[in-house]
């Protein structure tokens, strides 16, 4: 896949024929621009923040690199054209593909890819329409609101329905093909998905796949990872478990991640939010005149996980 | 006869990068855009053709700027107009109007006058372009 990041350099290697209008720079200060560019802060800001997932950061440094080095091939004039920068993410549910499109979004704006630098995040509802001549118009609207930032289409293979004949999604589909060729400098397209449906899609939509440069792959979370990930959210909402509540949290994740719909971080967060009610429930019912304090507001208790579903089944 | 209608009608025609900069400038206001084409030029045709809906989320003039480039597309030898809408309350209104596109040839207008009761003139501005019927003026 790294290889994928050289196609564009090699092809504007010479650079262009036509006369430069300002003189060229001879030399680029690398360290300079990039510490001007603060993008190690989100860099550093998506370690912080980001549990694992350490192949999907490797490549977000690869393409923040790529992004330097172009900037400084144009200002050399060694290149004209920017980098094509469309993406797809795959991954399980819940392993963090809208919160990295974010950062990404960011990312991008910071090393001035992207003008505005927000995302918009639509699903097939929001590009198809429901009768003839609805959806070019609907997704020219979707399009028109990303420009300057990023779009990210989640499940992006519902577009698609072979089943179908004359489904909308085809005419959305040639409308953002269009627009990921004509407005590459305007928009940067970022479609996500489960892994196997979105192969399906790539191998039934063969433009899209030579439209799309780079490819990331969100890894399941581990144990350790998930546990870490309950950490960090308990943190941010000024949560913290208890000793115990940690033993049974563990056990917890380890009995979760063996059900059905086992949906990673977001699994997690629902499980602290089941927590905070029972917390609640529990602060609640045993009110004896004795105010409480800070500690006990802020602390979960393993009996508020233990009380879940998944021990008892 | 060079037509002169809403903002910056008396400098010359607005280059792409100029036009850009003014959306930009419009969409800093907080104000929508909407691109509107016409083949009648006369100076009371104030609700030209709505080319796209409106744009009221767009935050970057690329949007406004590929809608201009395709309603020249489709009407590259009419009248094109932006428009951006000041939605404060109280004000309510259109902030600013500038033509982004124009046909080739443009006949121009002319004058007849009429006498009224009590000698009176009427004044009646005529453009030539609208002696054909709509669609087939500028071609």
């Amino acid at each position: 896949m790294t290889e994928e990041l050289t196609t564009e350099e090699t092809e504007n290697g010479d650079g262009g024929n036509e006369a430069p209008k300002k003189p060229l720079a001879t030399s680029f200060d690398l360290q300079a621009e990039y510490e001007g560019s603060h993008i190690q802060d989100t860099l550093d800001q998506l370690d912080k923040e980001l549990v694992g997932l350490d192949p999907v950061k490797a490549r977000i440094r690869e393409i923040a690199a790529l992004l330097l080095v172009s900037k400084a091939r144009r200002e050399l004039g060694l290149e004209t054209e920017p980098p094509t920068l469309h993406m797809s993410f795959t991954g399980n549910p819940g392993t963090g593909k809208t919160t990295v499109g974010l950062r990404m979004a960011d990312i991008l704006h910071k090393l001035g890819y992207v003008r505005q630098g927000h995302m918009v995040s639509v699903t097939r509802d929001d590009l198809v329409g429901q009768y003839i001549g609805h959806t070019a118009p609907k997704t020219r609207e979707v399009i028109k609101k990303a420009m300057g930032g990023v779009l990210f289409i989640d499940e992006a293979y519902y577009l698609y329905r072979p089943e179908n004949e004359r489904d909308y999604g085809q005419e959305a589909i040639e409308i953002l093909l269009q627009v990921m060729e004509n407005n590459r400098d305007d928009l940067v397209v970022v479609l996500a998905g489960y892994a196997d449906k979105m192969e399906i899609f790539f191998r039934s939509n063969p433009g899209f796949r030579s439209r799309i440069a780079h490819h990331l792959e969100f890894p399941d979370y581990s144990k350790g990872e998930l546990h870490e990930i309950a950490q960090l959210m308990m943190e941010n909402q000024s949560y913290k478990f208890s000793d115990e509540a940690q033993e049974v949290l563990r056990e917890y994740i380890t009995l979760r991640m063996t059900q059905s719909h086992f949906a990673n971080a977001r699994s997690i967060r629902n499980a602290i939010d089941r927590a905070k009610l029972r917390q609640a429930n529990r602060l609640f019912d045993d009110r004896s005149g004795k105010p409480l304090d800070r500690d006990a507001l802020m602390t979960i208790e393993a009996s508020d996980i233990q009380a879940s579903r998944i021990f008892t089944m | 006869m060079k037509l002169t209608q809403g903002t910056f009608s008396f400098l010359p025609d607005l280059t792409d990068d100029e036009i850009k900069a003014q959306i930009q400038y419009a969409m800093d206001q907080g104000w929508a855009l909407n691109v509107e084409y016409t083949d009648d030029p006369h100076p009371r045709n104030t609700y030209w053709e709505l080319w796209c809906q409106p744009m009221f989320d767009t935050t970057d003039p690329a949007a406004v700027m590929m809608e201009v480039a395709e309603c020249r597309k489709v009407y590259g030898n009419m009248y094109i107009k932006v428009n951006s809408f000041d939605n404060t309350r109280g004000r309510e209104t259109v902030s600013m109007s500038f033509i982004v596109n124009r046909p080739k040839d443009e006949p121009g207008f002319g004058v007849s006058r009429e006498e009224s009761h009590g000698r009176n003139i009427r004044y009646r501005i005529h453009s030539y372009a609208t002696d054909k019927p709509e669609g087939r003026r500028y071609e």
